[in-house]
């Protein structure tokens, strides 16, 4: 299931090619930047740890991808990526691809790239032999669920519970 | 989760419309396809306009044009026109009882999920939904 060496190049929405391949050690940083510059929260530590793990590691079952566009080639810049992995079993499940997250630059939006992110996971997760798509949103965030909803997406047959432990 | 009939009938009408939004159509021509009294879809079709989804075309061949966003209108924008959103879960400050409380929480934990899912789903999204059952049924027809 590893990405061609050739990056898988798609159009997006506005006619801008993009570049998915799989991540690299030198794109951790941008990666960072990234998800700091969404979240207002810099995880540097964290996002070491997922590249070991999702960067290095059963790469046959872990995807970790990363979109480049021409215009920010030039800056080499990343314009968002993806991070997903083939889980079985869990909570009954049958095998099944998980995209656990999905960051694009806020500049960079409106343009496809989540677009072209998602679709580039899916083609993988398709195969690695897995016919369906997972994620988790949170319900008060209209914008992720919006996006995953024009992906068309819908609820699947789970429901997530929870508990404050006292 | 059922929706008010009026809410059912402006989703429809915007379907139509936001489908080809060049495209006048008739208060007639709509209700046609969906079996709706002229009467009951013309009041829908006011409260849209005044909303700014669609705009009334005057003349011969007149009728409704979709003026709204489709990437950006959701279905609970729609309904939210109709449809109050404070629904009859009970009021926190009416309760008297601790299982009348317990029973507002369930309810609004239903409401929420609700509520997401309107939110989330835009015009756009719901027409991609409309083709996908088109050709499904295209495909069954074509095996049947």
């Amino acid at each position: 299931m590893i990405l061609r060496k050739e990056p898988n190049k798609q159009p997006t929405t506005t006619g801008e090619a993009v570049s998915i391949r799989r991540v690299r050690a030198g794109d951790v940083a941008e990666v960072i930047a990234i998800d700091e510059h969404v979240t207002g929260l810099a995880k540097a530590k964290y996002w070491h740890e997922v590249f070991e793990r999702y960067g290095k590691r059963r790469l046959a079952d872990r995807l970790f991808l990363v979109a480049e566009t021409c215009k920010a080639k030039g800056r080499g810049a990343i314009a968002g990526f993806i991070i997903g992995e083939v889980r079985a079993w869990e909570f009954g499940s049958a095998p099944c691809g998980w995209v656990f997250a999905l960051s694009v630059e806020p500049d960079a939006r409106l343009r496809g790239v989540g677009q072209a992110l998602l679709a580039a996971i899916a083609q993988e997760f398709k195969k690695a032999g897995v016919s369906k798509m997972r994620t988790m949103v949170a319900r008060d965030n209209r914008l992720h669920l919006t996006f995953f909803r024009s992906q068309g997406m819908m609820a699947g047959l789970y429901i997530q519970l929870e508990k404050e432990l006292e | 989760m059922k929706l008010q009939i009026s809410s059912r009938l402006a989703i429809f009408a915007l379907l139509e419309l936001a489908a080809h939004p060049e495209r006048q159509l008739s208060v007639a021509e709509i209700g046609e396809k969906y079996g709706i009294s002229n009467h009951h879809l013309a009041k829908v079709m006011h409260a849209l306009a005044r909303a700014r989804l669609v705009r009334s075309v005057r003349g011969a061949g007149g009728g409704y044009q979709f003026s709204g966003q489709a990437r950006r209108t959701t279905l609970l924008d729609v309904v939210n026109l109709f449809e109050s959103s404070a629904a009859g879960n009970g009021n926190a400050d009416a309760e008297r009882t601790v299982e009348e409380r317990a029973l507002r929480e369930v309810l609004g934990e239903i409401d929420d999920i609700a509520s997401a899912t309107l939110g989330s789903i835009t015009l756009a999204t719901m027409l991609k939904l409309v083709e996908r059952h088109r050709s499904r049924l295209q495909h069954g027809g074509l095996n049947a």
